[in-house]
């Protein structure tokens, strides 16, 4: 037998006695250098960076002194990315480029001071700020789930365990039985982080009491919502913690064979959680026997293969079966037939990678965070128009303006905030007077919008609502299975009549039209995706009325985004000539030359704000027009006329 | 457009000896499991670049598994091309946090630089041009990978080097 390997623990001791091993092997005054690969840093080159740190070590012989050097996966800060954090003291570098590693090396690992220069300064105060935990946009997180992201290299199940993983699944098998796991979680009320909040430990009864057959547990990493990427970051940062919570999660329902379902979008969270799966079986934590205790437990991987609806449970199945992933009439529950018609019990990343703190430390420390129907933490996805984007934890009933204004930073550029748009493609946008709400579950669902998996998308006053609505309609549209007429036809509909809007084709009755096709779609649809698919027409419509009216009655878009209704102009007053709109311009539509006053030709611009964003401050001299008449362009030749400052 | 059906003939009269060795390879890799019939395809999708009807026909075939279905999911996912693509793959993200941060301009900026509708292939198919509904990088956005390789709010000079860069 292979599995009879030299690795397998059969005993919590054996565990236990692992851990001490590899601690007795760090020296914990010794340096840690951490640098961040989650997607976002990779992208900003963060594996150069990894290995010129390995190679700069040698170079300059300081190797002997750094414990290690260790690639994690993401902080959250990914707006501030490639980001380096070296330990014990816990220095935080931002924004660090290849050429920044030997100073690095020597001045901070070798040296022992604080280069300035790489360090996060508070755009507000201008303070620099060395150690990470002090930076505002941490400080106020409670980083539970995600916070070990930090110390983990994702493909080392060593780090996981160094920090006490799998003491809670050891825990679970060995010194409880799976009627008191599972009361431990009902006891907790763990709400499902992935849209609905189904308490968690609910649906695990339900399919423990279904039938005595064989049961399913899945992971649904299926992360569709766009503008969501919370369960990605867990996945590819520390996927052991998903597997141990669903190990718990299949003894307490009584199933030994598991599924994790991952968006082929994600290759590196597939990855990542094949490698944990592999060190996990090595070390019998997967397997037959886990620890000894006689539960075997088994998983396999499957990649989606790009469709939202797939996320919904019944379509996630059918796809985990080989069928195409579209939804069911949900007559009897998953919970009771799932999965080749057997019990399966299904949750997100998010949910089970809370379960081994649940377990570790109890439900009453979980209850004693957060609100009264929405316990423990949230992560959210902070992105949009917000200074600090990234991903951020914090406890259930957190308002928004807290997340946005004190972590987030607030607005970039001075423009004034405009909505929040939560919930993804089911979800909502909630204007300023509710910038004060907690955020929780019903607090959210009370506003017409949800929690859904923890998108929070500011949008400020550049953000045109109707466009916005037409955005997640016809992000559906695309989606939509297409099964049943309420959403297909409904969505399609919507989509036209607000795509018309948008061109300054609108006409009297449209708003009317939306209002009743959003109703029959919110009645009559199969599954939950086209029963909440107008929720975001529908806040738009109701806090934003206004500029839908705006649109129709004086084709005029209030926030000057939609290309139909908006022309760009350079006023001749204010323009210098300096040619950088003309230089960026994609269409070459500006023309002019030095000192000769730019102008657009409308036929060739493409609208694509270029020219705006680019011209100077200082200048101005780009204007977008909406609902006015553009002024004619210069006579040839016209020469700058604006005055140069002394 | 006339080489591309050349190619979707060829492979439709014979599927190429490349194409069946790796059927008959990612199948048996699966141990013939129809339950795995996404996965395998999406192997082939990643090995080939994309599915030929061939490809489809052996792979019913060697799973036991009507064609009709195997068809039905190759045509319902997005992973999936049904035609030959381009030698890059441009991924425009349109997610929510990139397309208030300015995608659906990012969009037409890269349309008519390369002269083509997301969703074609250059005739040189040296160019696939896709929009992607959330790549989960949103604090980059607006966002474009490029053959993988992800470009946060690239600039069209950026724009520029990068498509020149790619042969």
């Amino acid at each position: 037998m292979t599995d009879m390997n030299d690795n397998r623990l059969s005993s919590a001791k054996q565990l236990e006695t692992l851990r001490k091993t590899i601690l007795s092997k760090r020296d914990a005054e010794k340096p840690i250098i951490t640098v961040c690969t989650g997607t976002a840093c990779q992208a900003y080159g963060s594996l150069e960076i990894y290995r010129r740190f390995v190679e700069e070590l040698e170079r300059q012989g300081v190797e002997g002194s750094v414990l290690e050097t260790k690639s994690t996966g993401c902080h959250g800060f990914c707006e501030q990315g490639p980001v380096v954090v070296i330990f014990p003291r816990e220095i935080c570098y931002v924004r660090v480029q290849l050429d920044d590693v030997p100073e690095i090396v020597s001045t901070t690992v070798a040296g022992g001071d604080v280069i300035e220069r790489l360090v996060y300064r508070d755009p507000n105060t201008q303070e620099a700020i060395p150690k990470e935990s002090d930076i505002p946009f941490y400080k106020r997180q409670m980083r539970l789930v995600f916070g070990n992201n930090r110390y983990i290299d994702p493909r080392e199940i060593d780090d996981y365990i160094a920090l006490g993983g799998y003491a809670a699944l050891s825990k679970a098998l060995l010194r409880m039985t799976p009627g008191e796991v599972l009361e431990e979680i009902k006891e907790s009320n763990l709400r499902g982080r992935g849209g609905g909040g189904f308490p968690a430990g609910l649906k695990w009864e339900t399919t423990r009491d279904a039938s005595t057959g064989s049961k399913y547990v899945i992971v649904n990493c299926d992360e569709g919502d766009p503008g969501a990427y919370m369960d990605r970051s867990i996945m590819e940062g520390n996927p052991h913690a998903v597997l141990e919570g669903l190990v718990i999660g299949a003894y307490a329902i009584g199933s030994h064979d598991g599924f994790v379902y991952v968006r082929q979008e994600y290759p590196i969270a597939y990855e990542n959680t094949m490698n944990a799966i592999d060190q996990a079986r090595d070390y019998g934590l997967l397997g037959s026997d886990i620890l000894g205790s006689g539960f075997d437990f088994e998983v396999v991987v499957h990649r989606g293969a790009g469709a939202f609806v797939s996320g919904e449970s019944t379509a996630l199945m059918s796809a985990i079966e080989g069928k195409v992933g579209e939804p069911r009439m949900k007559y009897i529950r998953t919970a009771v037939s799932g999965v080749k018609g057997m019990p399966t019990c299904l949750n997100n990343v998010e949910t089970w990678a809370n379960v081994p703190l649940i377990i570790e430390r109890g439900a009453g420390w979980f209850k004693s965070i957060g609100t009264e129907g929405s316990k423990g933490t949230k992560i959210f996805s902070l992105v949009g128009k917000v200074n600090n984007t990234g991903l951020v934890e914090v406890p259930m009933g957190m308002t928004l303006r807290q997340l946005i204004y004190d972590i987030g930073g607030g607005i970039p550029q001075g423009k004034k905030f405009k909505a929040v748009q939560t919930g993804g493609p089911s979800g909502g946008v909630l204007p300023e007077q509710y910038l004060d709400t907690p955020i929780d579950f019903d607090e959210l669902t009370g506003l017409g919008s949800m929690m859904g998996s923890g998108g929070m998308v500011v949008m400020d006053e550049d953000t045109c609502m109707v466009d916005t609505a037409r955005y997640f309609v016809s992000f559906c549209c695309d989606e939509s299975c297409g099964q049943c007429i309420p959403c297909r036809e409904g969505l399609r509909t919507l989509r036209d009549i607000l795509t018309d809007i948008c061109e300054g084709k609108g006409k009297g009755g449209d708003i009317e039209a939306i209002e009743d096709i959003a109703e029959v779609m919110e009645d009559a649809s199969l599954c939950a995706l086209g029963g909440t698919a107008a929720n975001p027409v529908l806040t738009t419509l109701k806090y934003f009325r206004d500029e839908y009216e705006a649109h129709i009655k004086e084709n005029r878009c209030p926030a000057e985004a939609c290309k139909a209704l908006t022309s760009y102009y350079v006023d001749p007053a204010k323009c210098s000539a300096c040619m950088i709109c003309l230089r960026a311009c994609p269409t070459e539509a500006i023309h002019g030359e030095k000192g000769i006053v730019h102008w657009i030709d409308q036929e060739k611009c493409i609208k694509c704000n270029t020219c705006y964003e680019v011209c100077p401050t200082r200048f101005s001299a780009v204007r977008r027009l909406s609902g006015e008449p553009l002024p004619p362009p210069p006579a040839p030749g016209t020469k700058v006329t604006r005055e140069k400052k002394r | 457009m006339r080489t591309m059906k050349a190619a979707v003939s060829r492979a439709q009269t014979k599927g190429s000896t490349r194409a069946s060795r790796a059927v008959k390879k990612t199948v048996g890799r699966y141990n013939a499991d129809p339950d795995m019939l996404i996965q395998i395809l999406l192997d082939l999708q990643t090995t080939l670049g994309w599915l030929s009807p061939g490809v489809l026909a052996d792979v019913s075939e060697q799973l036991g598994v009507p064609v009709s279905r195997v068809y039905h999911i190759a045509s319902f996912y997005k992973a999936f091309s049904l035609v030959p693509r381009g030698r890059h793959i441009i991924k425009v993200c349109m997610g929510t946090a990139c397309q208030v941060r300015g995608a659906p301009q990012l969009v037409n900026v890269i349309a008519s630089m390369l002269n083509m509708k997301p969703g074609e292939t250059s005739e040189d198919r040296r160019f696939t041009l896709e929009t992607v509904n959330c790549l989960g990088c949103c604090a980059m956005g607006p966002v474009i990978a490029v053959d993988g390789v992800y470009h946060s709010k690239p600039t069209t000079e950026d724009l520029r080097s990068i498509f020149k860069g790619a042969r």
